[in-house]
């Protein structure tokens, strides 16, 4: 993979820079919205009624599946199992979902959940902002080297280091503790280039030299210069860092135990038999998806954004 | 390295290969992750592509159309899975249920082979295609306008302008969801694991039907504790990837030459 087939869509792809638009602008509008524009008009083309229809059906696909749990979490079990299956919801929700609570232990699981995710957010967001601006502002010997290296660790399957780092999170002793869960991802390769994609393009060199001129050296310039202008893809970073380390789940999974689960990983107990009522297990899986959803709701639109804009996954 | 225990280690040369490579579930789990990855990759790519190009169209509430479409994406492993496997339940499963009103009798998700990777392939596709088709739309966008427009002068017709300006605008990007989602693909464990629902989980069913390298490394690694053999699984997996590069390149490059 080279770097050119990256989709990352620069900032300096503000209206003025952009090819002509028509009148009525697609784009979307707001104070928070400029990092979320995008150079080329596309197809202008009204959607006529088949689009919408079609698209009414995409969207169906992707809300069902999340109604139905919540339909079926809100019935009982021996509703759950006739047939035809229950489309409306029933009077069981917060019975069901007080049981699923206390039987898959979610709350410990979402306390471990909320600490792993917002520490890997809040470190990736942090490192990858200071490793962005050297990568992007900063001349030193070996920085395209560097730079390679970092991109490559993309290529390697986490698989692949799941043996030798089970054995060392061991070895310190952190088995079935959050730090062997936290540790090995404070930071992302992917974060580390999305911010230095940003800010090679939104941070003036003028800025830097005006700090240097003024004696500030490159922490103060990080503080005072970076920062202020890196907050909007620090917030895309932040939230799409935060989904990712709340969904993982093949080396939480390995490391963690039932006594001190992630949500993921709690989860998979109610799959394992233990929990037999149906309604029950799609309460825990409601339980387990509404912390993100939530998030969804107030945030979507910029996570939408973020995901356009540039393509952090991982 | 035979590893059974953490702290005993013995140099076995490549007889962890060997073994592998005479291992039947060995090859079980690579045909497996391969014709799931497969199931999966295809329909997702391709219905990310037609979702794109429909939110790509001046749409009012296209907010809600983007967030919907993401939403799955928001969705944990462990939820989706678990959600998809009553969908596909043999006897009151919804999935069932629709097709018997079709008239199709109740298919056994869990047991049967295909069915099982088909099912296991809706929950990768679901979660996956709004995210995909986000990418895409990021990208067609930032086609000029005057590609369709001089493309229209020609006379080409939406599906002419589609095929001839859209598809090689974005080719970086569909270069880009391809890696992604064969990485994606040859690693997947979440999904078979709980579909397996419990004990079956890591076996990926009682004949090892759905099972996958992924799942496979982890039951050599923490349930037989043979931590050298689950390495040895790791490293195919990572061959597996670099493969199915090669041989992408170089069908790539075959088709350039004719064309």
């Amino acid at each position: 993979m080279t770097t050119d087939s990256i989709p990352v869509r620069t900032p300096d792809a503000r209206p003025g820079t952009a090819p002509k638009k028509t009148g009525k602008d697609t784009a979307p509008r707001g104070r928070n919205r400029a990092l979320f524009r995008h150079p080329g008009a596309g197809r202008q083309h009204h959607a006529g009624p088949v689009a919408y229809i079609l698209l009414g059906i995409a969207a169906l696909f992707s809300l069902f599946p999340l109604y139905w749990t919540m339909v079926a979490a809100s019935t009982d079990n021996t509703r759950v199992t006739q047939t035809p299956p229950p489309f409306l919801p029933g009077p069981h929700l917060l019975d069901n979902l007080g049981k699923a609570w206390q039987d898959a232990a979610l709350g410990k699981a979402m306390l471990n959940s909320l600490i792993v995710a917002g520490v890997i957010a809040l470190s990736t967001v942090l490192f990858a902002t200071l490793a962005g601006f050297a990568f992007a502002k900063l001349r030193f010997k070996g920085r395209n080297v560097l730079l390679m290296l970092v991109i490559g660790t993309m290529l390697v399957p986490p698989q692949l280091g799941v043996v030798p780092l089970f054995m060392m999170m061991t070895e310190l002793g952190w088995g079935q503790k959050l730090p062997a869960v936290i540790f090995p991802t404070l930071v992302s390769a992917v974060g580390v280039f999305f911010m230095r994609q940003y800010l090679t393009e939104a941070l003036p060199d003028e800025l830097i030299e005006a700090g240097r001129v003024d004696g500030a050296h490159s922490l103060r310039i990080f503080w005072s210069i970076v920062l202020p202008i890196a907050r909007p893809p620090m917030a895309v970073l932040f939230m799409i860092t935060f989904v990712h380390a709340w969904n993982d789940f093949f080396w939480p999974f390995i490391v963690l135990d039932m006594t001190n689960p992630t949500v993921p990983v709690a989860l998979t107990q109610l799959s394992a038999g233990y929990v037999r009522d149906q309604s029950l297990i799609m309460a825990g899986a409601l339980l387990g998806t509404l912390p993100l959803l939530a998030m969804f709701v107030v945030f979507g639109r910029q996570i939408v954004g973020g995901i356009m804009q540039g393509a952090v996954k991982g | 390295m035979e590893l059974s225990t953490l702290n005993v280690m013995e140099w076995v040369g490549f007889d962890n290969y060997t073994a592998l490579w005479e291992d039947e579930r060995f090859w079980n789990a690579l045909l497996n992750t391969i014709t799931i990855g497969i199931l999966s990759t295809v329909p997702q790519l391709l219905m990310a592509l037609g979702l794109a190009h429909l939110l790509n169209y001046r749409l009012r509430g296209s907010t809600f159309f983007r967030v919907a479409a993401l939403t799955p994406y928001a969705t944990s492993v462990g939820a989706a899975a678990l959600v998809f496997t009553m969908l596909f339940e043999r006897d009151f499963g919804m999935i069932n249920w629709m097709l018997g009103l079709v008239g199709i009798d109740n298919i056994d998700f869990e047991n049967n082979k295909w069915a099982a990777q088909i099912a296991i392939s809706t929950i990768v596709i679901w979660r996956w295609t709004g995210y995909n088709a986000l990418l895409y739309l990021a990208a067609m966008q930032a086609i000029p306008r005057d590609r369709y427009e001089a493309a229209a002068i020609d006379g080409a017709s939406r599906w002419q302008q589609f095929l001839k300006v859209t598809i090689p605008g974005i080719r970086a990007t569909i270069v880009f969801t391809i890696v992604l989602s064969t990485i994606g693909a040859t690693q997947l464990f979440g999904e078979p694991l709980i579909f397996g629902q419990g004990p079956n989980g890591i076996t990926g069913g009682a004949d090892n039907q759905y099972q996958t390298l992924g799942l496979l490394l982890y039951e050599e690694g923490w349930k037989n504790y043979q931590m050298g053999r689950a390495a040895t699984v790791a490293w195919a997996m990572f061959l597996l990837l670099i493969v199915v590069f090669v041989v992408q390149r170089v069908v790539k490059r075959v088709l350039a030459r004719r064309a």
